[in-house]
């Protein structure tokens, strides 16, 4: 990924000149005392970041109950020939796949619009820019519960209003394209204005004289956003691709408090891989194959970003070979 | 907390100076003004993004009989108090909220101060295994902690910590991407020659730290605390697991309400209210420094 290229090109402070000859054990000190900084955090990190991490592939081989995680008995890859052969896995990780869809695509396509906006001369732009953010604030509990609301069946407010224009209500709660829909909703509404932010800040990166230039060759504002605004950005949507595809693929809060119920749902029609998750852990008592479930959705992960990256780095080569 | 809860956006990078001074410069894209047009779309944009808030008053204010009316009220009632009151005594708000604060406030001042001794170990420091240490803690960075949490239950367990608050803080203070953020704002604000000097007046790594690189971070120390905060107050998942409605953070509180534990809808979207107006706050009165964090933590992918 970029971010560790960056971090890793980064260069090292020049060595600074010598002190006015320090004493040996003050020397050693000074050797040593770099890790008493990073201490603090490695000591958490390691025991709360990364030990968690790389265990969870450990008790996936395990039959571990919620009741008693001391007891752990070998499965090898049992918990995950019985994930496999559960038909709410393979329905959990298609509607993971919709949703996100449904989720994703719509919120990036909108905030990049927006972003194209915020970037004219526009009076209260301060206030413009943080109004949009204020979904962002909002805690996905607090979301969700008022969207539940706004989404009900006989008296939410979106039935009433589709009624005012004619439309029959909607069951957003049984049916399956309507209620992920629904979930899709809340993700799009917390997530589109923070998204818009970072596209403005990646546009106002492109320099000024590619749109002069664009300008002079007669190009309209149209084709200078896709041959100038688009090609620039190319790097800040990569990286919303990335991020937004990793938080679809973890989304747990907006299914679960839709309805409050671990199944997602009656016929679990817009459960989420999180979502089945929480159920086998917490609703059935499987620590074990939770465990499996979070490191199928680890390598799940994985691929995506990999699939993004390889995309991305084909776009960008034939752009160069253009 | 989640990968998308603390932006994990690449902080403050090296172009940003020179890029502060073109932005002030003659931008094509700046110089056009947006026309009605333009006006006219961003104000649908703001109605959306602003009528769930609208929404949740209006609901909070009214009575569960009124939420049910065709066609609804679309003004706030009377009902406000009354709606606050009954949710303070059914679902126990009062002590989420003081939880929360407890909860948030610990994981931003451990954050920060975690970051910005590591960053600054990160950014001006020169030791054995720097790289490989970074790489491991940028490496991680985008990948969810959600994916660790039965571990993290299991030893939470062991320790004995179910339902008890440190078992919400101390994983919590956790922050790959704030290391990496301190790191960044460290690099490019802080001279070496400042360091230099200092060490040639005797100074020691850790008085250096205190009384030079502190003040200096401080603006970045500010970013990183707001969006710890919101992360923290809003974090969901591991606090639904960790804690119960025995001991809950506004979340959990939230989670229970929804749960079909209260019935009257104005009873619920007062709670709703309650547990987020503090987040709310916040953002009114630091929402221009919050957008400028994030906007400045995007600078390149």
């Amino acid at each position: 990924m970029t971010l560790t290229a960056t971090a890793k090109a980064a260069p090292p402070p020049p060595p600074g000149p010598p002190a006015a000859r320090p004493s040996a054990v003050r020397r050693a000190w000074r050797a040593f005392s770099p890790y008493a900084y990073i201490a603090p955090f490695f000591t958490l990190f390691a025991a709360f970041g990364l030990f968690p991490l790389l265990y969870t592939a450990f008790v996936s081989l395990y039959r571990v109950e919620l009741q008693t995680p001391g007891d752990m008995e070998w499965r090898g890859l049992g918990n995950y020939t019985a994930l496999f052969t559960d038909e709410f896995f393979w329905m959990s990780l298609r509607n993971t796949f919709t949703i996100g869809v449904l989720s994703t695509v719509p919120q990036l396509a909108m905030a990049l619009g927006l972003a194209h906006l915020l970037n004219y001369k526009l009076r209260g732009r301060t206030f413009i820019r943080t109004a949009i953010l204020l979904p962002y604030a909002t805690s996905v509990a607090a979301a969700t519960l008022v969207f539940a609301q706004l989404f009900g069946r006989d008296f939410g407010l979106i039935n009433y209003a589709l009624g005012l224009v004619g439309f029959s209500p909607v069951d957003w709660q049984t049916g399956t394209v309507a209620s992920q829909i629904a979930v899709s909703s809340i993700v799009i509404w917390r997530w589109t204005g923070y998204n818009a932010l970072i596209y403005l800040a990646g546009m106002q990166s492109i320099p000024s004289e590619l749109y002069e230039a664009a300008e002079v060759d007669g190009a309209s504002r149209w084709r200078q956003f896709l041959h100038v605004t688009l090609p620039g950005l190319r790097p800040t949507i990569v990286f919303t691709v990335v991020v937004s595809t990793i938080g679809a693929t973890q989304l747990f809060g907006e299914p679960l408090l839709f309805e409050g119920s671990i199944s997602g749902g009656i016929a679990h029609q817009y459960q989420t891989l999180g979502l089945y998750m929480y159920e086998q852990g917490w609703g059935f008592f499987h620590l074990g194959r939770a465990a499996a479930i979070a490191w199928v959705m680890f390598v799940l992960i994985l691929l995506l970003v990999g699939v993004n990256a390889l995309i991305a780095r084909r776009r960008s080569r034939k752009e160069a070979g253009r | 907390m989640t990968a998308l809860a603390a932006p994990p956006t690449p902080p403050p990078g090296t172009e940003d100076r020179p890029r502060r001074s073109v932005r002030r410069g003659s931008r094509a894209g700046r110089t056009m003004h947006g026309g009605r047009l333009s006006y006219a779309i961003l104000a649908v944009a703001l109605l959306f993004s602003a009528f769930p808030f609208y929404w949740t008053i209006v609901a909070a204010s009214r009575s569960n009989a009124d939420l049910a009316k065709v066609p609804p009220s679309l003004l706030p009632g009377p009902n406000l108090i009354r709606n606050f009151e009954a949710v303070l005594e059914e679902a126990d708000i009062g002590k989420a909220l003081l939880n929360s604060f407890i909860v948030s406030g610990s994981i931003t001042v451990g954050t920060v101060l975690c970051c910005t001794l590591a960053g600054f170990a990160f950014a001006k420091l020169r030791f054995r295994g720097r790289g490989a240490l970074l790489a491991v803690t940028v490496g991680t960075m985008m990948i969810p902690p959600q994916l660790g949490v039965i571990p993290l239950f299991m030893l939470i367990a062991e320790l004995q910590w179910v339902n008890q608050l440190q078992a919400v803080i101390l994983p919590g203070l956790v922050s790959a991407f704030g290391v990496f953020f301190m790191r960044q704002y460290l690099v490019q604000s802080l001279p070496d020659e400042l360091i230099e000097a200092a060490r040639v007046d005797g100074a020691s790594t850790a008085r250096i730290f205190w009384s030079i690189v502190v003040p200096i971070a401080r603006p970045g120390m500010a970013v990183l605390g707001m969006l710890t905060f919101m992360a923290a107050w809003n974090d969901f998942f591991w606090p639904i697991i960790a804690l119960s409605s025995q001991n809950p953070t506004v979340q959990v509180a939230l989670r229970q309400l929804g749960g079909g534990y209260v019935h009257d809808q104005s009873v619920i979207m007062a709670g709703t209210l309650l547990g987020t107006l503090p987040v709310l706050l916040v953002f009114g009165l630091l929402g221009r420094q919050i957008v400028g964090g994030i906007m400045q933590g995007a600078v390149k992918g």
